[in-house]
């Protein structure tokens, strides 16, 4: 048996309107009936754009949202059904990483105060001083001085602030730890250690994770099995490998070949497969696939009707698409979308003699071609204007995207507002992933800390 | 001779008695037409601070700026205030990161692009309100007519960001800034702004100096790529030399510490230790120093100095750079 269950968790926010009276006028299906499995020791990585429900998911499995329906079975309870205090007590083996290191963290407790208190609450330690050797332990294994018990979290920089929520979580001895965006607001190099102090940290432990993340290169990379979320549902589960060899929904396609990779001659080689529009209401979902709005292989009438469920597909690879098969082997035609080449076009150097390729050469045999007069200005910029319905055309070829926005932030800030309300820290707002802390200047022994970091 | 020249471009913030604190110290590059240039570095490099100096719009108190920057042949420091209002927004535009907050909210989106035209190309009533509507089609705004009168909260992130496009192209520029343009937003919506730019690039020749903490934006996008690092430059290259062969030690590092999509899994990331607090002034010696790996005594002997230690074009600033290719291979492999 799996160590945690969810079987068709659905967390859906009402929307209310009125002044005195509150109408409830429709729902935000964020979580619309999600089953997963986590085993014991593993890394679950839930990844999707902003708006796809997975946050919600991660925090309805520590009860900090209202499941409307469905179960959370970890180790046989059913933690969908647990009554208040027993649930907080149940929190101690369910613990939780936030995004935003600096906002999860009181900033007028010291650290000893803000990773004692959850001990005090579930009762561990007998006195401050076992629980302080028990803090200076787990300081020292997440890699942080020791001498750290007494500062604030403004003096810390924001990797070392994730070590504290990492800790934090960590005192309590969970069986499992969601991550929400546990690198998203950090600076690339400090990422990487954050990753692997994870890794470490589950090798040493044998904690399970389940990460949630935005990054598909992150979650590929600390994740045995990977979800992908759209719209509330999972659309495709599979290996981590399996998953980066052969995506088979067609959003998943999209989503891989749309992030870049560092290397000009891997870039060189791959193609992108451009959605078109955004992101459907998750107020108002379309009706039949998710996806079909904007899926480039979208079939004209059972991907419009019927909703497809997750099936396997052979190796424990589950994807909910009618037509994966047909798209794997290539006899159904693209409808919609754009594949174009992940680089620029006529973007620098000649690969052959990539060790002589000076910068130089491109901008000398581009420049001759550039230099137009105006009129050759306009007479393009008017080629243009005549090129440009067709791209037009595709984007409204999504008709629902194209008229939702507006009741989609509407919407959205009522979620928000309900999520808010339903307390617990407020880290709300998905989308901020690169907001990038100014971290203040860590005077006391940088070099010391910076030793134990590496 | 290149469009824009940046010369030796130092920013200083502080006086008043504050300690002075030096955001960007002495950087160099070049864009040219139809050429797009990457200033990659981390939070508090000074990426975003040298774009907002090209474009004039740091406070005239508190900020002393040094160096030369030359857009066109004419020096943009010294420059009379109105003179460069008429060439920013016409003939350089910038492109910023959050479009929520760079845009008005309480204005329609159609107003604000409207604005713009008035402003430097004179046009006006019906006119203008046809141009806004073609500039939003242009960067595949569906039904333009219609969003002209919304509002920015009624758009969609990449929508916003994409009304934010057409009123950095609105007069077409010939020079663009875009700081971090795709940060904000989702990947399969950074496809498509991405793909938006290199349209413009390719077909219109504009220059495009692209500022972002991406490394993997860059790979695909950038001629030039400029690594900077507390302010210095620290590598400059081509991106297939820089990904290639990434010399300086931090460069090095950066491209260890990032999980690839296409790397075999269970390898742990190289990542570089410390951060980016742990540093020391330039003038004592490398400020990466305290972070690498491949620290010497000679570090600490005064700023290191710009040189190219692998190929002619590739500048590196560090006395003990990253040349055993081996080493690079892993990296890159």
């Amino acid at each position: 048996m799996s160590l945690l269950e969810l079987d068709g968790v659905k967390v859906h926010f009402p929307i209310k309107k009125g002044i005195f009276v509150d109408r409830t006028v429709g729902h935000v299906y964020a979580v619309d009936g999600v089953s997963l499995k986590v085993e014991a020791g593993e890394t679950y990585g839930l990844v999707g754009e902003s708006g796809c429900g997975k946050t919600t998911l991660g925090r309805s499995v520590l009860r900090l949202v209202d499941i409307t329906e469905g179960s959370v079975v970890l180790d046989g309870t059913d933690l969908a059904k647990l009554p208040g205090e027993e649930m907080r007590r149940f929190r101690r083996r369910l613990q939780m990483v936030f995004q935003d290191p600096l906002g999860s963290l009181n900033p007028r407790q010291n650290i000893e105060s803000i990773l004692s208190e959850g001990m005090v609450a579930h009762g561990i330690g007998k006195d401050q001083e076992e629980r302080r050797e028990k803090i200076k332990s787990i300081l020292e294994k997440v890699g942080l001085p020791s001498n750290a018990l007494a500062r604030y979290p403004h003096e810390f920089s924001g990797g070392q602030r994730q070590r504290i929520g990492i800790a934090r979580a960590l005192v309590l001895e969970p069986d499992v730890i969601i991550c929400d965006e546990p690198v998203s607001a950090l600076d690339v190099s400090v990422q990487a250690q954050v990753i692997n102090l994870l890794d470490e940290l589950q090798e040493e432990l044998g904690l399970t994770y389940v990460v949630i993340a935005h990054d598909l290169a992150v979650v590929r990379h600390i994740s045995d099995t990977i979800g992908v979320m759209y719209l509330g549902s999972l659309v495709e589960e599979a290996q981590s490998d399996a998953l980066y060899a052969e995506p088979k929904h067609p959003y998943t396609k999209a989503l891989m070949s749309a992030v870049p990779v560092p290397d000009p001659e891997v870039e060189d080689k791959r193609e992108r497969i451009l959605l078109t529009g955004d992101l459907p209401s998750p107020a108002n979902p379309p009706a039949g696939c998710r996806f079909h709005t904007r899926c480039p292989w979208a079939q004209a009438e059972r991907c419009a009707t019927e909703r497809p469920e997750l099936r396997d597909v052979g190796g424990g690879h589950r994807v909910a698409c009618h037509f994966a098969d047909e798209i794997a082997a290539g006899t159904l035609k693209r409808t919609a979308g754009e594949v174009v080449s992940a680089t620029r076009e006529g973007v620098d150097d000649n690969p052959t003699s990539d060790d002589s390729a000076t910068p130089a050469v491109p901008q000398q045999a581009a420049s001759p071609e550039r230099e137009t007069t105006p009129e050759q200005a306009v007479a393009e910029s008017e080629a243009q204007a005549e090129d440009k319905p067709e791209v037009a055309e595709a984007a409204a070829e999504g008709p629902e995207p194209a008229a939702e926005p507006a009741e989609k932030s509407d919407s959205d800030g009522k979620a928000e507002k309900t999520e808010k309300a339903d307390g617990a820290e407020a880290d709300g707002a998905e989308k901020s992933d690169d907001a990038e802390p100014a971290p203040k200047a860590d005077d006391a022994k940088p070099a010391e800390s910076a030793e134990k970091a590496g | 001779m290149s469009l824009l020249t940046v010369d030796e471009l130092t920013i200083t913030f502080g006086g008043r008695g504050r300690k002075e604190s030096r955001a960007v110290d002495g950087v160099s590059f070049e864009v040219d037409q139809g050429q797009v240039v990457g200033l990659v570095g981390e939070s508090g490099c000074g990426k975003s601070v040298t774009s907002l100096a090209l474009m004039g719009l740091l406070p005239s108190k508190g900020v002393t700026i040094g160096g030369r920057a030359e857009f066109d042949g004419t020096d943009l420091f010294t420059m009379n205030a109105s003179a460069r209002r008429d060439l920013r927004g016409s003939e350089m535009a910038m492109i910023f990161q959050d479009p929520l907050s760079s845009l008005n909210p309480v204005v329609p989106i159609g107003v604000q692009v409207i604005e713009i035209l008035e402003r430097h190309r004179g046009l006006k009533g019906e006119a203008a309100r046809k141009e806004a509507a073609h500039l939003l089609d242009r960067v595949g705004i569906p039904d333009p007519t219609r969003r002209l009168k919304e509002y920015p909260h009624q758009l969609s992130g990449g929508m916003r960001q994409r009304a934010l496009i057409a009123m950095a192209v609105a007069c077409a520029p010939r020079m663009l800034i875009a700081d971090e343009p795709t940060t904000a937003l989702d990947v399969t919506i950074q496809a498509q702004i991405l793909e938006l730019l290199k349209e413009l690039v390719d077909q219109e020749g504009t220059a495009l100096l692209m500022i972002t903490h991406d490394l993997g934006v860059v790979a695909g996008l950038c001629d030039q790529v400029n690594v900077l690092y507390a302010g210095k430059t620290v590598e400059s290259a081509g991106r297939r030399e820089l990904f290639g062969h990434p010399t300086h030690p931090y460069a090095h590092g950066l491209l260890g510490s990032i999980p690839r999509l296409d790397a075999p899994r269970g390898e742990p990331l190289t990542p570089i230790r410390g951060s980016i607090n742990d540093r020391i002034a330039w003038a004592d010696g490398c400020a990466f120093a305290p972070r690498c790996d491949r620290y010497e005594m000679g570090c600490l002997t005064g700023t290191p100095q710009l040189t190219e230690p692998r190929a002619a074009g590739h500048q590196v600033r560090c006395v003990n750079p990253v040349l055993d290719d081996a080493k690079a291979e892993e990296v890159t492999a």
